[in-house]
């Protein structure tokens, strides 16, 4: 270590203009993250730096990919084997429920048809790769690589193979970001599948737990109950698997039971996961009145479709907006 | 000439690599024990080259970088490394003649401080108190720093730069 070659900070002084200065700094810091916090800048700022940023974060990520390319060149052959003999099962097993699926979708569908609404069991979803990205500790937040070119929006549902993984919150050119379901400000309106209970469910401050605060305290939930999107509030379509729940009991108020259930999607693991173009039913009051004219059918372009804001399955693979990329996937029933 | 440029470029890429550090993700378990690197590189050059080099500007501009890197609110990191800059910048001609355990504890105080300042920030976000195991950080920070300050100073003076 050298000696200091002039010393510009004497040894107990400080000077007011370095005080001034601090001050100064803060001040500006604070500003910023008011005005950050009022309008969202950041992401504006953010979209805006985006061509320096996403290389960036594709830096960031090769240690990650990395140890992900490195565990599959050393595994073991016969974990491989393994692997490869669950997967067939699990292939075998889900060929058997979707052919089942297939018959109960097409009875679905014609009743659906016979009752004049246009839901179906069909899928609409883009297979997105996760960005080994970490969004600071306790966040909640996962990186993926498709963005507004790829036609993600804020707002769209995320799932993966075994449940709800989250949903798009910021939306970059070729990135997008996703809160996880464990985030503690995401809130997620579940539905339990044994009894039927809506009731909504939290994501917790500590671990990867979902906290189910007001659960009426005559209500029959028990631990092991599968929980279900229930659809309401417009954004998650019904129906995705959650979570499970681990542990009940009466909550600190004493006035509801609080239960805490276990997510059932793979949020750490999961390399892969699913963009749903599907949204929910649009909650709210119904759209206003046709004016009184011809009959509906005669009109150039259907009320209906500007009421759902989901294209009919039939048209969906002819709309090119429907169809962004080809790793969209079409027909997989849900489960 | 082209060892001033060099022993710049050197400054720029120690910080550089402290924010693609602080991106890379650990694996799940470890992840609340990540240290914060740009504060311990930022203290480095601080406490090495005083404020000819590290100016709380530069803290405030660096901060606001790596704001805009990890997508936390814009100022967050600004505020704390201008705090942490203006501390070490404060007390740099003490805290250079301490042994390095002193030192250590001196780095794990201002980590602490920095966590301190971050919980406030947090708070008035609206955001929800982190658990307990959050404050790993600053041990595991000040657990590295030794090493970190011996390892940058040996490659400092291996390439003779200033």
């Amino acid at each position: 270590m050298p000696l200091s070659r002039e010393e510009s900070s004497p040894l107990f002084a400080g000077t007011a203009a370095g005080t001034l200065r601090l001050i100064f700094y803060l001040a500006m810091a604070m500003v910023l993250m008011v005005l950050d916090h009022r309008n969202g800048w950041l992401w504006r700022l953010r979209y805006a730096t985006a061509i320096v940023v996403e290389p960036v974060y594709r830096l960031a990520s090769l240690p990650a990919d990395g140890m992900h390319a490195l565990g599959v060149a050393f595994a073991d052959r016969r974990l491989l084997t393994e692997q490869n003999q669950r997967l067939r099962e699990d292939l075998l097993l889900a060929n058997a429920k979707l052919n089942r699926m297939a018959a109960v979708a097409e009875q679905n569908a014609r009743l659906k048809e016979l009752l004049d609404t246009q839901r179906s069991l069909e899928l609409h979803v883009q297979l997105a790769r996760v960005i080994g990205v970490d969004m600071g500790a306790y966040r909640h937040r996962m990186m993926i690589n498709l963005g507004a070119s790829d036609g993600i929006k804020a707002g769209q549902p995320v799932i993966d193979a075994h449940g709800v993984v989250g949903q798009v919150i910021d939306v970059l050119p070729t990135s997008a970001t996703v809160m996880l379901v464990t985030d503690p400000d995401h809130a997620l309106p579940v539905v339990v599948q044994r009894t039927g209970l809506r009731t909504v469910a939290y994501g917790s401050r500590n671990g990867d737990q979902l906290t189910l605060p007001n659960i009426p305290m005559a209500a029959d939930v028990h631990v092991g109950d599968k929980l279900l999107t229930s659809g309401l509030g417009g954004r998650f379509p019904q129906g995705f698997p959650v979570g499970e729940i681990g542990s009940v009991g009466p909550a600190a108020t004493g006035m509801f039971l609080e239960a805490h259930a276990l997510p059932s999607a793979d949020l750490d693991r999961s390399d892969e996961v699913l963009v749903l173009h599907d949204l929910a039913e649009p909650a709210g009051p119904p759209p206003p009145a046709s004016p009184a004219g011809p009959p509906s059918d005669e009109a150039p372009a259907p009320a209906s479709t500007a009421a759902a804001p989901r294209v009919p399955t039939s048209a969906a693979s002819t709309s090119p907006a429907k169809s962004p990329t080809p790793a969209q996937t079409q027909g997989a029933p849900q489960p | 000439m082209s060892r001033q440029r060099l022993s710049f470029w050197w400054f720029v890429g120690t910080l550089v690599a402290a924010l693609l550090l602080m991106l890379v993700p650990l694996p799940h378990v470890l992840e609340p024990f990540k240290p914060y690197w740009p504060a311990l590189v930022l203290l480095y050059w601080a406490l090495e080259s005083g404020d000819q080099r590290v100016t709380l500007g530069l803290a405030f501009v660096f901060g606001v970088c790596a704001d805009l890197l990890s997508g936390v609110l814009l100022g967050e990191q600004a505020l704390r490394l201008c705090v942490l800059a203006f501390i070490a910048l404060r007390f740099r001609s003490r805290l250079r003649f301490f042994p390095m355990w002193q030192q250590t504890l001196a780095v794990l105080a201002l980590l602490l401080n920095d966590r301190f300042l971050l919980l406030i920030v947090r708070a008035f976000a609206g955001e929800s108190t982190p658990p307990a195991l959050w404050w790993a950080s600053p041990f595991v920070s000040a657990a590295l720093w030794p090493f970190l300050f011996l390892l940058l100073d040996d490659l400092r003076m291996r390439l003779r730069l200033q």
